[in-house]
């Protein structure tokens, strides 16, 4: 078991390559309990792999990786009991209702069934989909799914919470809810955050601390306030271009992108 | 392993089929016309051969097409599941990923299973009778064996392939030949040597032999040797598919 004071996730020397490739180039840095950190950077600049490696759906190349006290190389179930994650990528079952989909999840994990009842219907009603509940999620909208993963992310009170760009496509309002949410979520139920996003003010205001990482190396590790300090800038966005430069970035394709192009295709010729 | 966990899964499978109405009813055409089109349009021929009923050959032969299409498919839905993103909810779950993969494989069986019986209840209608009624329970559980089996080589497909162009070449080199080299619609005697070996090596042709003999016709290859074969390849793709889907990286 891990001690108090030792951070609930460590990053030593991580390394990942894709053939010649390295999305991620020798990153360590620290996460401390009950923590909401922010992980930003240009398209491609690493984030996403960065964590998938937290997460366990993919091994680092080299370097050490610990999250709440597992290493997910090592010990994948340890790791996941003790995650939640927010795709960047919608990850439901369309065929299934919301709760359907929520039930599915709380059984996953583990949660008895009382108490995994209970808080489906709390967190439905967090979300707003409380009278969406029995339909299925393939009606739902962009921002509607976007809930309800945000809703199974917390269900089963995870220690750690992985954010990956949780508010693309959501409206103000419910960017607001999501944030107030889950600032209230690390501070009641101490759970530590760690998200990423384009959004610098979503950063800026919920994120004790940011790291910004470009073409697959950290830059720079701070405050929101010494960020801007360290570059002389007023805002967040503009120390964030000052450090990672103004080019615009491309993303190549995900081999998962262009299966989604081929099923359209697909479903097209039916 | 928790219970739970494998109810669940299965749970996830059965209602996904029963809520995709186009799928149930489109792969009931497809044995439906077997039945019709060969049924009636060889019968003839095949009794003047001196066979017999055809359609009481054919019936069991459809069941089994039937089973082994709708089997592969579930395996293969896999596939989907890592297109619309869900795979990675199962793969962050803190189960094990043989759990997953049973949990999966028993829903995906299951509703293979439901179709073949399906497929017996329109074969009564045209006029298919089983002769032997004590045998009949076997047919069920040789059934059971066949989805189980073809669910779990879908199931291994899928852990290595990704896309959709891997699945139509799935569908074309492998469960078209092994549906018409099963001996599902011709009998298997005095076929040309090369032909004998393929079929011999086919796991299909002893399931539609067993299900066959537990519909009360002779058996080929001897119910014994028939199940003996399906379980032990059933537990082989069991085992092969577990170890190819742990090593998925989403």
């Amino acid at each position: 078991m891990m001690a108090d004071n030792e951070p609930i996730i460590e990053v030593r020397n991580v390394v990942k390559r894709f053939g010649d490739f390295a999305a991620v180039n020798d990153i360590s840095f620290d996460v401390p309990r009950g923590e909401i950190f922010a992980f930003l950077g240009p398209n491609g600049a690493g984030k996403t792999t960065t964590i998938r490696m937290l997460t366990t759906l993919l091994r680092p190349t080299s370097g050490s990786i610990r999250v709440a006290g597992h290493d997910p190389a090592h010990d994948q179930e340890g790791v996941r009991r003790s995650i939640g994650i927010v795709f960047q990528d919608p990850s439901l079952d369309d065929e299934l209702t919301a709760w359907e989909n929520l039930e599915l999840h709380g059984v996953l994990y583990g949660v008895a069934r009382t108490l995994r009842r209970q808080r489906i219907d709390q967190l439905l009603t967090l979300v707003d989909l409380a009278n969406r509940r029995d339909d299925l999620v393939k009606q739902f909208s962009g921002g509607m799914k976007r809930r309800l993963e945000i809703a199974r992310g917390l269900l089963h009170h995870p220690k750690v919470l992985f954010l990956d760009e949780p508010t693309i496509g959501l409206d103000p309002q419910t960017r607001n809810h999501l944030w107030s949410y889950v600032t209230r979520l690390n501070q009641d139920e101490d759970v530590t955050v760690f998200l990423t996003t384009h959004y610098m003010e979503e950063a800026d205001r919920v994120a004790r601390r940011i790291a910004i990482i470009d073409h697959g190396k950290i830059i720079a590790v701070g405050s929101a306030a010494e960020l801007k300090e360290q570059t002389k800038t007023q805002s967040l966005e503009d120390a964030f271009i000052t450090l990672t430069g103004s080019t615009i970035r491309e993303e190549e394709a995900s081999p998962v992108d262009i299966m989604r192009q081929h099923a359209r295709a697909w479903r097209r010729r039916r | 392993m928790r219970p739970a966990v494998l109810f669940g899964l299965w749970l996830r499978q059965v209602k996904r089929y029963l809520r995709s109405r186009a799928r149930i009813i489109g792969s009931l055409g497809q044995p439906l016309l077997f039945l019709v089109a060969l049924g009636f349009g060889l019968g003839a021929v095949f009794r003047r051969a001196g066979q017999g009923d055809y359609l009481k050959f054919l019936a069991p032969g459809v069941m089994a097409m039937s089973i082994l299409f709708t089997a592969i498919f579930s395996g293969v839905e896999i596939i989907w599941d890592r297109q619309f993103g869900f795979l990675k909810e199962m793969l962050v779950a803190p189960v094990p990923r043989l759990a997953i993969m049973f949990g999966r494989t028993l829903g995906g069986a299951t509703v293979a299973t439901v179709q073949g019986l399906i497929v017996f209840i329109i074969a009564l209608f045209f006029g298919f009778r089983p002769t032997h009624l004590p045998r009949l329970p076997w047919a069920l559980l040789i059934m059971l064996l066949i989805s189980l089996l073809f669910t779990a080589l879908g199931t291994a497909i899928a852990s290595v392939v990704e896309d959709f162009q891997g699945f139509q070449l799935i569908m074309n080199l492998l469960v078209m030949p092994l549906f018409f080299f099963s001996g599902a619609i011709y009998p298997l005697q005095g076929l040309p040597r090369a032909l004998v070996i393929i079929t011999k090596a086919n796991p299909l042709s002893y399931g539609v032999d067993a299900l066959r003999t537990s519909f009360g016709s002779a058996t080929e290859f001897g119910m014994t040797l028939d199940i003996a074969v399906l379980a032990g390849v059933t537990l082989l793709l069991l085992i092969a598919g577990a170890a190819l889907f742990n090593r998925i990286e989403a």
